[in-house]
């Protein structure tokens, strides 16, 4: 569907160096990335938008590498919507059908997708009019109103408020399933990309860290900047003896099937366990530790516990916060069963 | 100290109220010195209607030129980088910065028979010297700038990301130009045009030194002043004025209620 080929492009500032990626016809496709890691820069060049260095794009078998933006069949949706303010609704969506000609033979469709997205009723309205969750709706819609072959995503929910949030969300799942469109997401939410995802790429600085399935991804990253980003509260780099991962204070029983190359060692902060007294069974990688830290996440709190001079975060929720009486410079029991472990 | 009381506040009103003064007192000075008489005299003397009509016409010529040639042109500077650009964009505000006589007597030096182009034109039949088509050449240079600098601005503003999206959708550079750059940069033209009308309709120096004749108000004013002196002049000032301020408020109308932004 889309093939991009050893893609480089050049700024005098940054660079985004030898992408390689596949994207199979209808999957749902995440680029996911910190800000300024060049993941806006990737979905514009492949729609047409920014020049390339070098390197290839390919989509749907043809070389679209120099073609036009209006020649590539390639929509695209924006964070901030990008609706012609000018006109309404009505003529948003039209706007693609009558540059390609196309508005008598689509009308049914187009009526459907409005149905579908609720936004029927807004025909007449203009862009200033609209909430942000509405105005998001007309934008998928006016993009996929032309059938595009892929329709890239930059961002299309960071904008949004948290209740628009899921409503899109939602929208955007049902809308990938019953147009059989490709899509590319950018995103830099992983909660997000699980969600939607099929397939995903982790972009860090103008260079691809890791791409694969979205749950190898949030599972299995291959780097620390990929277990970071994927929510990863504890990275030790570590080295591999005698079934032992050992880092400068602390050393971890880990399985006798571990790689001795691999480098570095991580978990989730809410895989730990943490008891108030010693745990009733002799658990592997149990330490005595004393909270030094407690941040109040909202729906959940992040405590920091030193062992052996070593910090571990810990994620609980308020409730168990409350119930086990947790506080500053209490002593504390934390586990580490080495299932919990991902290796990179 | 409560904050109506602030010094620099008091400051910011004093120096509205004298800037006001400054400009409006002798305006109103000479607005209200003439006799009603003279003034009636004036609307029908037909003199002063031709040269108030030359002003405006040719005025009005020199913004659709530079609505023509400039916008494309302003939308270059907007939206490129390319080298040399400041130096570009230098250039264009050199009408503004040269003092007008210069102006002129350099669009003088190349209308002139002695220049290529200046016999070109002559050969094709085109007169500069004392000729409306001069007083137009010398309005566009002089007005141009205004209009370039007030409709780049107008482009800069509107997202670029509007044009991605018109291109991601099947619609050619044009077409993306034409149906969404130029509709959202209406109210910048409309002021790039009134600004420019406003600088050629009241442009003098370079006009004296290439068409004396016919003769535009201000060429007229200036005429009746070393003439006979400020009393018969006064009168076409004030119809100018007049003038001009209804065009101006009718041309700002329309730019409001066509704005789309």
């Amino acid at each position: 569907m889309i093939k991009i080929q050893d893609l480089s492009i050049q700024f005098s500032d940054f660079a985004l160096k030898h992408v390689d990626i596949n994207i199979q016809e209808q999957e749902f496709f995440v680029l996911l990335g910190p800000t300024g890691s060049g993941k806006t820069l990737l979905v514009e060049s492949i729609a047409g938008i920014t020049p390339i260095t070098s390197g290839k794009i390919m989509i749907n078998g043809q070389d679209m590498t120099h073609a036009p933006p209006e020649n590539r069949k390639v929509g695209i949706v924006y964070q901030d919507y990008a609706l012609f303010p000018h006109m309404t609704v009505m003529e948003n969506i039209q706007y693609g059908l009558l540059c390609q000609k196309k508005i008598l033979d689509d009308h049914q469709r187009i009526h459907d997708l409005m149905v579908k997205t609720d936004i029927l009723k807004l025909s007449g309205r203009k862009p200033k009019h609209l909430s942000g969750g509405e105005k998001q709706r007309v934008a998928l819609v006016r993009a996929l109103a032309v059938k595009p072959s892929v329709l890239l995503l930059d961002e299309p929910l960071s904008a949004l408020d948290p209740c628009f949030r899921d409503d899109i969300q939602k929208l955007l799942k049902m809308l990938h399933k019953q147009t059989k469109t490709t899509f590319l997401m950018v995103t830099h939410n992983f909660a997000e990309a699980l969600f939607l995802g099929d397939r995903g790429a982790v972009l860090n600085n103008g260079i691809i860290e890791q791409i694969g399935p979205v749950a190898q991804l949030f599972n299995h990253p291959q780097t620390p900047f990929v277990a970071q980003f994927m929510g990863f509260k504890n990275i030790f780099e570590v080295n591999i003896v005698n079934d032992k991962a050992k880092c400068s204070h602390i050393e971890f029983e880990i399985p006798p099937t571990i790689d001795p190359q691999t480098r570095y060692l991580c978990f989730r902060g809410e895989d730990v366990q943490i008891s108030a007294g010693r745990p009733s069974s002799v658990l592997a990688n149990t330490f005595l530790g004393i909270i030094e830290d407690i941040v109040d996440r909202g729906p959940y709190c992040e405590l920091t516990v030193n062992t052996n001079n070593t910090q571990i975060h810990v994620i609980l929720t308020k409730g168990e916060l409350v119930k086990h009486a947790y506080h500053l410079e209490k002593i504390v029991y934390i586990s580490l069963p080495p299932t919990i472990f991902h290796y990179a | 100290m409560k904050s109506h009381s602030d010094p620099f506040l008091i400051m910011s009103i004093g120096s509205c109220v004298v800037v006001s003064l400054f400009i409006l007192v002798p305006l109103i000075q000479m607005m209200i010195t003439p006799s009603w008489e003279l003034l009636t005299e004036s609307i029908f003397d037909p003199d002063i209607q031709k040269a108030i009509w030359l002003s405006i016409y040719s005025s009005g010529l020199a913004a659709i030129i530079s609505f023509i040639i400039g916008t494309p042109f302003a939308y270059l500077l907007a939206r490129k980088s390319f080298f040399g650009k400041q130096f570009v964009e230098g250039i264009i505000d050199l009408p503004i910065m040269i003092p007008h006589p210069v102006i002129g007597i350099a669009i003088l030096g190349i209308v002139g028979k002695d220049h290529w182009l200046g016999s070109l034109l002559h050969k094709l039949g085109v007169q500069m010297m004392g000729t409306v088509s001069g007083i137009v050449v010398v309005l566009t240079f002089v007005g141009m700038p205004f209009y370039i600098n007030a409709v780049k601005n107008g482009f800069e503003s509107i997202p670029v990301r509007l044009e991605n999206v018109s291109r991601s959708l099947g619609a050619s550079f044009s077409r993306t130009f034409f149906q969404i750059t130029l509709p959202l940069a209406w109210r910048s033209i409309m002021v790039g045009i009134i600004m420019c009308s406003a600088r050629a309709i009241s442009e003098f120096g370079a006009i004296v030194v290439v068409a004396y004749h016919p003769m535009n108000a201000p060429v007229l004013i200036y005429e009746r002043f070393t003439a006979f002196g400020l009393k018969y002049s006064q009168p076409i000032a004030v119809l100018l004025i007049f003038v001009c301020l209804i065009l101006f408020i009718g041309l700002r109308l329309v730019s409001k209620k066509n704005s789309a932004l």
